[in-house]
């Protein structure tokens, strides 16, 4: 177990699809990625969904809601902001985010 | 306080509303209550009796049942009559020679239909229209009949011929006054009624006099008229009127009219005050109330008077409007215009067969009476102008004048109605009622109409109820938002055309030059869809596929696991051996759990994302197509096997399902689409259930829309009858594209129609009379789809881009390790938390 958090190349940026995602497998951890077009930015939160306990998140419908950017669960449809891991209907609900980045041509996560 | 001991004889429509009524009041504790009901079923809708001869069950009538009448601790008695009274102890006695005591007694018992004494009235196939009883002993003479006879031409008769052509007998009316409803319409309106019925091809024989029923020759009757003329028929129908049942007041010396009927008060006591007679039996002021909302209204008072309340009857409108055969009939007021002084104001169009008269005061400022036949739109207006005294326009015949080109309709705005206005006589509804709904939270008509029960008894007033409760909302500063989201300002309607007529083709191009924001998972299927309902393009291109719900994105349907469930298409469930052996051999290689849906196809379920390209695959090679389980578009065309096997069959049901499953597969709309078709009236494929369900007659096909199972079952409407097959499709094209460009995001076409303004007929008017002038362009459009149809997963197939994403990790083979399945009746189920528990999850490797 190490405690310093790294960036990880996780996939190409080929790999993305625009406003929608994607999920990779970071050590035994599954995120999901999120690419939206407009920002021309990655997100990386946990692809795991705590309503429904499907790793699912990744293929989820991306929106904004204000100014949050989400995903909705394809499950029952909660929304989680793609920063912070938050949950927009449900405040005591949090998921992991993780920052997230592209550097040549390569989607890295802090993990 | 002991209770009082209450018995009501009868329960029929009156009667339940009574019980309704004193269950409303909160009062029922006060009670010791016995009902007896001498039919063998309990309370239901007489009004609509006619529809159990177009697919309504017993059941769908009832109105009073077992388990309500015990939660409000009635003692109900099925099966038993009261025979007779004892008002001196204050008992009755019934013909299962039980003897009860009461302290109050109320008479609900109805009337009777009218037989004339004819010899030979009592022959065998001489029946009536009153009971389900009634109805179930006419279906089974029509079984032995070819040609049926109603007896009365008023308006339970001309229902009562409706159902025999329903049945499919050739069907006579005879009626002893020169006209059709007599009572209602003048000569001009009967004669306009009658073309239209014998249009419809029902014979009409008016001041016919039956003096024999005999013996015939060619049918199993034979009519002997006082003219000399006779009429061959095998069933006879009476339907010459009601008489009360007063049997019970007669014979225990209560007061009764002197043509009949049990004489009340302003509380509906009897003559003696411990009795209280109400609904069809009843006679007040010297008049029978043959309808069922004055019938109503003295159960509200009954019961009113019975609990200290001070509710008094004070007479009711008769005013009526009715579908007879299809055709709009009304009758307000003084139809025939025997006020004093009255004057008339008459319209007829004999090409358009409508027949318009106004009844108005000497001065010219008040509304008397009005009688419309053909089309009778203006009935709510016109009868709010006579409720409610309220004065008439300069020229009241504009009233009643078609309306052509812009000049507007001088309409009765709703604004103009007293508080006291009744809206709904069916359930005595009023203006002010209806604003109490709304201040109290109703916001949609829907709403309006659960709380106040206005608009769900005849329907008559269901437009005047729309404008209401629409200017009511406007009024009170509801803005309804119907926006579809944040992000577009816009309802989906708005939407459809915004991109219908920029031919815009993305999500993209319509957020930048109509919406804000990024989109959100309302929008962003809602515009998929409508761009798949427009332009059909592939849904799984780069601009497309952001749009898609997940079951789209991946063409499968995903379980609580986050596996998917596979199903091929299969038209009219149809299939033969090889195929069902492949779909044999795809579950077992694969190892998914197979199950038959109610669609007639067969559901494959716990696939993997990254297996979903290779079963596909094997399915497409098998000559296969993908079944669009997971799309709002059309599911499935289910069918019976119809004439091809079926003894009973009258057309090809699987050969016509599989055409139409053909035709529409693939097709996008704001909820998913059901269909099928039946190859009789037997109805196996319950095709009423389906949101376009078609059975086959003796002539062609009928077509039924906007049916719907599920949570809120829905009869489908009979839209149109023997249609040949090339209408029947032009008919639901344009029904669907209508639908599509009309409907809400969700919207099932069951919820459509119920909101639809002008319901049913305006739906007809807009598909079969093109009133919008928009049949051809729904054709075009639908042929477009139809043209353009593509199996999206043979595309995907063909797609190393679009194959990409079906894999769980984007940077790894390993599978989803939460998804572990456990056997279960020997086949594979999802393990629930408890069980993957038990199970050690395989480590997983990073490989790339
Ligand atoms: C085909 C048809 C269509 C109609 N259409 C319309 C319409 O469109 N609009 C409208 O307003 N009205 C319509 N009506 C009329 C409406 O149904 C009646 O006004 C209404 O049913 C009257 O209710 P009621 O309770 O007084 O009588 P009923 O509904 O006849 O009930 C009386 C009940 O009492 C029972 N009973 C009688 N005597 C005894 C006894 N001694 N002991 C125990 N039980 C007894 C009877 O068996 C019956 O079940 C229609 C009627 C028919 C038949
Ligand atoms: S609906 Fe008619 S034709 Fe079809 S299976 Fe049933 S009985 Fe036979
Ligand atoms: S008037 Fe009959 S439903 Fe309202």
């Amino acid at each position: 177990m190490t405690t310093t958090k790294h960036w990880t190349a996780v996939c190409s940026q080929n790999d993305l699809i625009a406003d929608s995602g994607i999920c990779a497998l970071v050590a035994d951890t599954q995120v999901a990625l999120f690419y939206v077009k407009k920002q021309q930015a990655v997100f990386a939160i946990a692809n795991h969904d705590p309503f429904s306990q499907a790793n699912v998140l990744s293929r989820g419908l991306i929106g904004s809601k204000g100014d949050d950017l989400f995903v909705a669960s394809p499950v029952y449809k909660q929304h989680f902001c793609l920063k912070t891991g938050r949950c927009l209907d449900d405040e005591n609900t949090r998921i992991q985010a993780w920052p997230a980045r592209i550097e040549q041509g390569q989607v890295e996560v802090l993990i | 306080m002991s209770k009082t001991k209450l018995v009501i004889a009868g329960n029929g429509m009156v009667g339940h509303q009574f019980l309704q009524s004193l269950a409303d009041s909160g009062q029922l504790d006060n009670f010791e209550v016995t009902v007896f009901c001498e039919e063998s079923r309990l309370a239901y809708d007489r009004v609509h009796l006619s529809a159990y001869f177009s697919g309504a069950t017993a059941e769908d009538l009832a109105m009073g049942n077992t388990d309500l009448y015990r939660s409000w601790g009635l003692n109900v008695l099925t099966g038993e009559t009261v025979t007779g009274i004892d008002r001196g102890y204050k008992s009755v006695t019934t013909d299962k020679g039980r003897e009860l005591s009461y302290d109050k007694l109320v008479l609900a018992t109805g009337s009777y239909p009218f037989v004339p004494p004819v010899p030979g009235h009592d022959r065998q196939q001489c029946l009536v229209y009153r009971t389900i009883d009634d109805l179930d002993a006419i279906a089974e003479a029509a079984r032995k009949s070819r040609v049926g006879t109603v007896v009365g031409g008023g308006l339970l008769g001309l229902e009562a011929a409706k159902a025999l052509t329903d049945l499919g007998l050739e069907t006579h009316v005879v009626e002893f006054a020169p006209r059709l409803m007599a009572v209602q319409l003048d000569n001009g309106g009967g004669a306009m009624l009658r073309q239209k019925i014998e249009a419809l091809g029902v014979s009409v024989h008016t001041q016919k006099n039956t003096q024999l029923i005999d013996d015939g020759e060619q049918c199993f009757h034979k009519m002997n008229f006082a003219d000399g003329e006779v009429l061959e028929t095998d069933l006879i129908l009476f339907s010459a009127g009601i008489r009360p049942r007063d049997e019970l007041a007669r014979q225990s010396d209560l007061e009764v009219g002197e043509r009949g009927g049990i004489v009340i008060n302003n509380n509906c006591q009897t003559s003696d005050p411990s009795i209280y007679a109400i609904g069809e039996c009843a006679l007040w002021n010297g008049q029978i109330f043959g309808l069922v909302a004055p019938g109503n209204q003295m159960a509200k008072v009954a019961v009113s008077h019975l609990t200290g309340g001070s509710d008094s009857f004070t007479g009711a409108d008769m005013s009526t409007k009715l579908k007879l055969m299809g055709v709009d009939v009304a009758s307000i007021g003084d139809a025939h215009g025997q006020t004093p002084g009255a004057r008339v104001y008459s319209f007829v169009d004999e090409r358009a067969e409508v027949y318009k008269k106004l009844v108005v005061s000497e001065d010219g400022k008040l509304l008397l009476g009005a009688i419309l036949v053909g089309d009778a739109e203006q009935y709510g207006t016109l009868l709010q102008y006579m409720l409610n005294g309220i004065h008439l326009p300069e020229y009241p015949d504009t009233l009643i004048l078609p309306n052509r080109g812009d000049d507007k309709q001088t309409g009765l705005g709703v604004a103009a109605l007293p508080e006291t206005a009744q809206i709904c006589s069916c359930h005595d509804v009023s203006k002010a009622d209806v604003r109490m709904a709304l201040d109290g939270g109703c916001c949609t008509l829907a709403d309006v109409k659960g709380t106040t029960k206005a608009a769900t008894g005849c329907g008559g007033c269901s437009a005047l109820l729309t404008d209401l409760v629409n200017h009511e909302l406007e009024e009170m500063g509801v803005e309804v938002n119907r926006d579809l989201c944040e992000h577009f300002p816009y309802t989906r309607q708005d939407l459809y055309n915004i991109i219908r007529i920029e031919e815009i083709r993305s999500f993209d191009e319509l957020l930048e030059q109509h919406g804000r924001g990024h989109g959100c998972e309302i929008c962003r299927p809602a515009v998929g869809s409508i761009l798949a309902s427009c332009w059909n393009d592939y849904i799984l291109t780069e601009q497309n596929v952001s749009l898609q719900d997940t079951n789209d994105t991946f063409m499968a349907n995903m379980q609580k696991d986050g596996t998917y469930s596979v199903v091929p298409r299969v038209a009219g469930g149809e299939i033969t051996a090889d195929k069902l052996i492949v779909l044999g051999q795809v579950a077992k290689k694969y190892n998914l759990y197979s199950k038959i849906t109610g669609g007639q196809r067969v559901d494959l379920f716990g696939a993997r994302l990254e297996q979903l390209p290779d079963i596909w695959q094997e399915l497409i090679e098998a000559g296969f197509e993908t079944g669009h389980a997971y799309g709002k578009s059309l599911r499935t065309v289910k069918s019976c096997v119809g004439s091809t096997w079926c003894r009973f069959g009258v057309d090809d049901s699987v050969g016509l399902a599989i055409d139409l499953e053909n035709r529409y597969k693939g097709l996008r709309a704001p909820h998913k689409i059901k269909f099928a078709v039946s190859g009789c009236t037997r109805e196996c494929a319950e095709a009423q259930s389906k949101d376009i369900g078609v059975i086959a007659t003796e002539k062609g096909w009928n077509l039924y829309v906007c049916g719907n199972g599920g949570m809120k079952p829905r009869h489908g409407d009979l839209f149109a009858t023997d249609l040949d097959r090339d209408t029947l499709i032009r008919y639901i094209d344009r029904i669907l594209m209508f639908y599509i460009k009309t409907a809400d995001r969700l919207q099932r076409t069951s919820v459509w129609m119920e909101n639809m303004e002008g319901g049913l007929d305006y739906l007809r008017q807009v598909i079969i009379n093109d009133s919008l002038s928009l049949g051809e362009e729904l054709e075009q459009q639908m042929a477009h789809v139809v043209s353009t149809y593509q199996c999206e997963w043979k595309t995907t197939l063909e797609s190393p881009q679009a194959l990409k994403r079906f894999r769980h990790f984007v940077n790894s083979e390993a599978p989803d390790s939460n998804v572990v399945f456990v056997e279960e009746r020997q086949q594979i189920r999802p393990a629930t938390p408890q069980e993957k528990a038990e199970v050690e999850a395989e480590p997983i490797k990073l490989v790339s």
